[in-house]
Parts: structure tokens; sequence; C-alpha cells
């Protein structure tokens, strides 16, 4: 598919790149710019409220500055950000604004010329006036290659990412033959981010070499993972990164058509997206004969309706042909074939999203990247128990204790760390002793982990590891399609044992069985969904017997977490008797003063167990504890 | 054929008009019946079936498999409460049930009255705003026991 001519394409972009290099440019033309942050984490926060006010504030007091809505910048535990560019100052980040702050930013700060310093969250440029995020500690070990445009540009603007060099690597790829762009891609390292760290170029040289015709390619945004949401982040962020990355990519395999299968719970991230195919179908990059060479390649955005094992390819592939998604046996490989038996690739949301770099920079410069065997960077999402929650993307081989203590700042209220849970249902619980581990695709699976998609949850003394155990089998269990008896059934028998423990039922013997049942669903399971659920259990197993034994020959649970092993309790010491905070804050009234000595008392019958009076109860008496076991609630008299 | 029925039916069929008659559109016209009507009518998903000419067993098959579609008509105000990883550690099971307290009804009912359904829902990626509920396709940060009563009441207030 030799291009006719490579110098019409070349100068077709040229012209789209200096439309849209004026068009940024022209934010910057003196008037102070403001940028709030409208992903879906800055919207749970309050987002929109605050672009209300500050667009409201802007007409009031005549300002004509733009105002536009940009992505996540990863610093998710300050939503809403605003940041704020007016000349003479550094671009200035503002975390948590509510409206009220946001009407003080405006009238203060873009009136005055006060930048409010109380609330400012860093500065984006080293400067003398405020401390900017290079001066955080997570700076100097954070690398932003995918995200590096999150937070700084307009995803619904296709100008903004064209301006920042978007498209660029298409027009390079475009003028080179697609065996030379496999050749690149296999020599830059790059492995899918998907959770299984195959070869992208490896598996685009089988697919191109396949027989078959048309071929497809697959973006996989199906990121079904609780607790992982690095790729809603890109498609809200920077949608267009992936649209490019497709692109290559479609050119590279010798593909007409293209799906991108997003989740159903992103409609952030469906609605950002279809709107950058539209406005990329406008300016030709995006169609037929794109930039007028010859080209052609369409992309059509699927929404998944709501099931986990669709996330793995073969399932991906059923559910796209409209029918349950159900995995299928391989090999054959999807690369040879896949949807309608065609040669399908598949490929996760951020693989897609590095082939700009990959391209655009060399392989060389992203193979300098990250360990022997995992080039690149890695994206996490930190959520938790960690004080910095949020995304960041640091280079292959960090360990695990920089990413949770000095990218998340460690663990908030001043707790203990116990583990931390990498990759979701399909990964383990990792203790402290595994915290000096560098991460790449293959030293987390000799902890019992895996680096799955990147979801990263942080646990502390708080959090029980029975509970979590059963949690993500629940998960699975509900999750599994039904095609293996061993995933279904097996499953089911694992939840039911470890239901039992959680309620202090269990039985010593049954700690065999649980091993035993998860050696099994791993051998009998087709896909990854059976293969890997048990994983939580085996690595809690292995990591905190301890905890497993107090629940079983105590019926305690050492984390206080688990309710039916433990009771709310008002130690009348303590408890000051003319406050009434925590009767007026049980919703299911179920505390009643003494009738004559007036401390409180919680009817433990009557009690739920939310946890909505330790809450209430003032620190200054701290008389609500938790007790386990439950008999240890002295009888009232 | 009463009235009702022929209503719904009239309707879906004004939605597989949009649609090219291959197997691999059944998702996406579930989805637009199920954005227009608000669930999967016995009589729409017959009607997606003889469009499509495949068995009616098959739409029933893919509209049970997937947890996005609902048989049972939506109530005025949804509550899709997160039961992700974090969620869950932060106490969005207490969430969950105080939901359910409140309302009267379990996961995936709608109230008598038809003004809430409650759901839960794998993950809707704001794990730092855990736990979360989305009420109404917005999703609220820290909802835990006392937040489902203040929610509850300003619905009331807004219908007052």
């Amino acid at each position: 598919m030799k291009l006719a001519e490579p110098q019409g394409i070349a100068s077709a972009f040229r012209e789209i790149k200096s439309h849209a290099q004026s068009q940024w440019r022209g934010l910057r033309s003196g008037k102070p710019v403001i940028m709030v942050g409208t992903a879906t984490c800055g919207r749970a926060a309050g987002a929109l409220e605050v672009l209300q006010t500050i667009k409201g504030e802007l007409k009031k007091h005549r300002l004509d500055c733009p105002v536009f809505e940009v992505g996540c910048m990863g610093h998710c535990y300050a939503e809403p950000i605003v940041t704020i560019t007016k000349p003479g100052f550094p671009p200035i980040c503002y975390g948590q604004v509510n409206p009220v702050i946001a009407q003080r930013l405006v009238r203060e700060f873009i009136l005055g010329d006060d930048p409010c310093l109380e609330f400012v969250l860093g500065a984006l440029e080293k400067n003398e006036l405020v401390p900017s995020f290079f001066d955080f500690p997570r700076a100097e070990f954070e690398k932003k290659i995918i995200l590096k445009n999150c937070g700084h540009i307009n995803p619904e603007h296709i100008e903004h990412y064209i301006a920042n060099g978007g498209y660029g690597a298409l027009v390079k790829a475009l003028q080179l033959e697609p065996e030379e762009i496999i050749a690149q891609v296999k020599s830059s390292g790059l492995r899918g981010r998907g959770g299984a760290g195959f070869s992208t170029g490896g598996k685009w040289e089988v697919c191109r070499n396949a027989k078959g015709k048309p071929k497809y390619l697959i973006c996989n945004g199906d990121e079904g993972d609780p607790g992982a949401f690095m790729d809603r982040a890109i498609l809200e962020s920077d949608p267009h990164s992936v649209l490019e990355g497709m692109l290559i990519a479609g050119y590279a395999i010798g593909a007409r058509y293209g799906y991108i299968y997003v989740r159903a719970e992103y409609p952030l991230a469906v609605q950002r997206t279809r709107l950058a195919l539209r406005q990329a179908r406008k300016l030709k990059l995006l169609g037929k004969n794109i930039l007028g060479g010859d080209f052609s390649f369409d992309i059509k955005l699927f929404q998944g309706s709501g099931a986990f094992v669709c996330g793995e390819e073969t399932a991906l592939i059923t559910s796209l042909e409209g029918k349950a998604g159900t995995p299928y046996h391989r090999p054959p490989y999807p690369a040879t074939s896949g949807l309608y038996g065609k040669p399908t690739v598949v490929n996760n949301v951020k693989t897609l999203a590095y082939l700009h770099h990959v391209i655009q920079d060399g392989a060389k410069r992203f193979a300098s990247i990250g360990t022997a065997k995992s080039k690149g960077t890695a994206v996490f999402a930190l959520a938790g128990k960690v004080v910095n929650t949020g995304l960041t993307e640091v280079p292959m081989g960090t360990t695990l204790r920089q990413v949770i203590f000095d990218v998340g700042s460690g663990i908030k209220e001043g707790k203990h760390f116990k583990a931390v849970q990498i990759g979701g249902p399909s990964g383990g619980c990792l203790p402290e002793s595994a915290l000096d581990l560098p991460i790449d695709f293959d030293s987390l699976a000799g902890a019992g982990a895996m680096m799955g998609s990147g979801g990263m949850i942080v646990l502390d003394e708080d959090d029980c590891m029975v509970e979590i155990a059963r949690y993500f089998l629940e998960f699975t269990q509900r999750e599994s399609c039904g095609k293996c008896t061993f995933c279904r059934l097996g499953t089911k028998q694992m939840l039911q044992v470890l239901d039992e423990f959680t309620k202090g039922k269990g039985k010593i013997e049954d700690l065999a069985l649980l091993s035993e049942l998860a050696e099994d669903i791993k051998a009998g399971s087709l896909c990854g969904l059976g293969r890997t659920a048990p994983n939580p259990v085996l690595s809690t197993l292995r990591f905190f017997h301890d905890e497993y034994e107090a629940h079983i020959k105590e019926g305690r649970c050492p984390a206080l977490m688990c309710r039916d092993l433990i009771a709310y309790y008002i130690i009348p010491e303590k408890c000051e008797r003319t406050c009434d905070a925590c009767v007026g804050s049980c919703t299911v009234e179920a505390i009643s003063s003494h009738p004559t000595k007036r401390y409180k008392i919680i009817d433990q019958t009557k009690c739920v167990k939310c946890g909505t009076c330790l809450t209430a109860c003032p620190p200054q008496y701290s008389a609500v504890v938790k007790l386990s076991p439950p008999s240890l609630v002295p009888k009232s008299k | 054929m009463t009235e009702e029925q022929a209503k719904l039916k009239k309707q879906t069929r004004r939605i597989l008009q949009r649609f090219g008659k291959n197997r691999g559109n059944l998702i996406p016209i579930l989805q637009q019946v199920q954005g227009n009507l608000g669930y999967l009518p016995r009589e729409a998903m017959l009607e997606v079936a003889r469009f499509l000419d495949i068995p009616a067993i098959d739409v029933y098959g893919v509209v049970t498999f997937y947890n996005q579609f609902r048989l049972q008509p939506p109530g005025r105000h949804s509550i899709r409460v997160c039961l992700g990883t974090a969620c869950h550690m932060k106490g969005g099971y207490i969430t969950l049930d105080a939901w359910k307290r409140r309302l009267d009804i379990d996961r995936g009912q709608t109230t008598p009255d038809r003004e809430f359904d409650l759901d839960t829902v794998a993950c809707v990626g704001c794990c730092v705003m855990a736990p979360v509920t989305v009420v109404d396709d917005k999703p609220q940060g820290k909802v835990e026991p006392t937040k489902v009563d203040g929610i509850l009441l300003s619905f009331k207030l807004e219908k007052k």
C-alpha cells in the first residue's frame, strides 16, 4: 500500500497544523486563560458548578477571557482543579476549588493581581513566586508520556491536540512502509498494557501476515477492573491520542476498519470519543483517503453493556458480533482468526496511546525508558488509603514503595500500611515485604500478583484481608460467564467458604479446601477471568494467614471490618453524658441514654453497624469503639 | 394486544428504522431501545428478534447476560451504588444497606411508587471519591448513610 504522493499528505497536514497552532496561540493572546478539569472525577467533586460560577463571574465583571474544560491531571485527590494562566504569572493550579473559591479567584486574581496563594496546589512551571509541581517529591519519580496532555488540553478540541504535536506521528507513519512501522514498534519493546504484556509489534506482524480480508483493529476500552480508571482518564482527557494510535496500528496491519469498545459505565468517555471521531473525520484524518492519500480507515464506537468478562479479547470479539460475551478457545489467536473469523488485532487504550510517542520520538528513545524486558512507563491508578489518590505514570522498574510513599505520599491519617492490591480481581495483595519490588510485567507475577491494567488499591490496618479476598471472589463469581464448569461452580464454592469465614463460621480444614479449589479453577478455566480468579485468595492466604486463623479460630476480625464479627460499643466512662451527637447520628435509632446515668447505650439488636456514631462522636471524647469478637461487649445492667 | 403493548411495539419499530439488519447491531439496538423506553419490555425484544430474523431466545439471552439491560421499568430517579474495590473498602456495602433500608427495596428493584430504582455498579472510575453513588447519572462522592438521608431529603424538598 505504497502512497502515491507522500508530499501531498505532509502538505495537507501542514495546513491543518498551522490553523490549529494559530488557534492555540490565540489562547495566549495576553488575556488570562482559565482551565477547569471536568473529567468524571472532577465532576463528582463538583467541577461543573465551579465552571458555571467562573463563567457567571466573568460575565458579571464583563471580562472576556477564554475558559475551557480540560481532562484529568492525575491529581484526583485535589479535584476540582482549576488552572489559571495569567500573563506575568506562571500557570497556577488551584485544588479543591468550590464555587466560593472560584468566585474569589476571578475577583482577586483575574480582576485584581492577587494569586490567592492559600488555595494554590502548585504551579506548572518552576518560578520564584509559588511552589511548582516540580518541587513535589513525586516529580522525581514521575515520567509522563501518555498522560502528558491530560489536563492541559481541551479534549473536545482537536486543534489543541494537533497544536501540541498530535497526529504528527500519523503523518510520519503514512510515509513509511507498514513493515517498517512494525519493525520500529517491535524494536521499541512496547508490550500490551492490557495486562498480559504481549509484544505489540509481534502481534501486529502475525496479523499483517495472516490470510483473510478484511482485517480489523479493535481498541479495548472495556476497563472493567474495579479500582482501575486510567483508560477512562485517557479517553476523557486525550481521546485523539488513542485515535491516532489506532490509525497507525490500522495502517501497519493493513486494516480498513476499527472499533473502539468502551465500557457503558463511562458515559463521558463515550461522549468525548464520539466527538473526537467526528472532528477527525471532518479534517480528513479519518475515513476514506486520509489526508488525500491512499490509506482509508474508519472507526466505529461500540458501547459495552456491563460485563466484566468482555475485557477478555475473545469475549470482547463475541460481544462485538452481537452475542453474549463468552470467550472462546485460543489458539487460533484473534491475530489470525478474530472478528467474524478475520485477522484481528486487539490492543488496549494505553498501548495505542503510546504509539504516537514511539513513532514520533523514535523506538530508541522509548526503549531507553524502563527495565530490560519491560520498556516505557507504567500508568497506575492509586486509590484506597493513600494520601494522593489519582493517576500516575512512572518508568517501568520503579518500586512499589516509591509509587505508594513518594508519589502517593503514604498512608492517610498516619495509619500503617498493610497491603497493596494490584491488578484487580486477577491480581493479588502484596504485603510490606514486597514493597521494594521493581514493578514490571514479570516481577509482579513472581510475587503472586500481576500488573493487570494497573489499578492499585492501598490498604491499611483497618482493612480486612479475608474480606478483600471475599469481595474479589464475589465479583468474579458474579461476572463469570458460566461457560467453564470450574469457574462457574468452583468460584461459588470458594465464595461460600469465604463467606463463612467472614461470619466466624469457618472450619480450619476449609483452608486446605480453598487452596485445592483455587488450583483446580486455575487449571480448568478457558479464559483469564477464571484462570486468575483465585489469585486474590491465594495471595492473601500466603501473606496474611494469621488473619484467616483469627477469623476461624477466635471469631475475631483483627482489622475490625467484618460486620458479623464486630460490635460498636460506647464506653460509659468516656461518654460525655450531656452530648447527644451519636443519638442524632444513628440512622436506625439504636442509641438511647441510660435512664438515670445518662451515658449512651447502643441497642445491639437494632444496630446495623454502619459506623456513623463512631464518626459522630467528637474526637475529644472518642467514646465509641469497635470490639471484636462481639462477645467483648459488657452486658448492660 | 393491549394499547400499551401496541405502543411499545410502535416505538420499537421507529428505533429499528435507523439500523441495518445484521446481528452485530443487536447490542446497539437494545441500548437505543432501552434508552428510549427506559427498559426492555417483552414486546420490544420480540420486535427486535423479528427485525434481525433471529430466535427470540437469542435476544433474551443477550439481554440477561449484560448487566446494563433491565427487564423492569425504571424509577423516576436512578440510584447506582458503586461497589468497586475502593468504594467497597470504604464502606460501599454499608451505603448500599442504607439505601435498601430507606427505600425498602433490594438491589435491582424499583419502589412501588416508581420514584426510585436501586442497583449496584461494578466501578465508575471515581475511586478517589469513594464511596460513590451515582444518582441520576451524576456521580456523588463520599456517600455515607447520613448523606443517603440528605440526598433523599433533597428529592423530597424538590417535589414540594
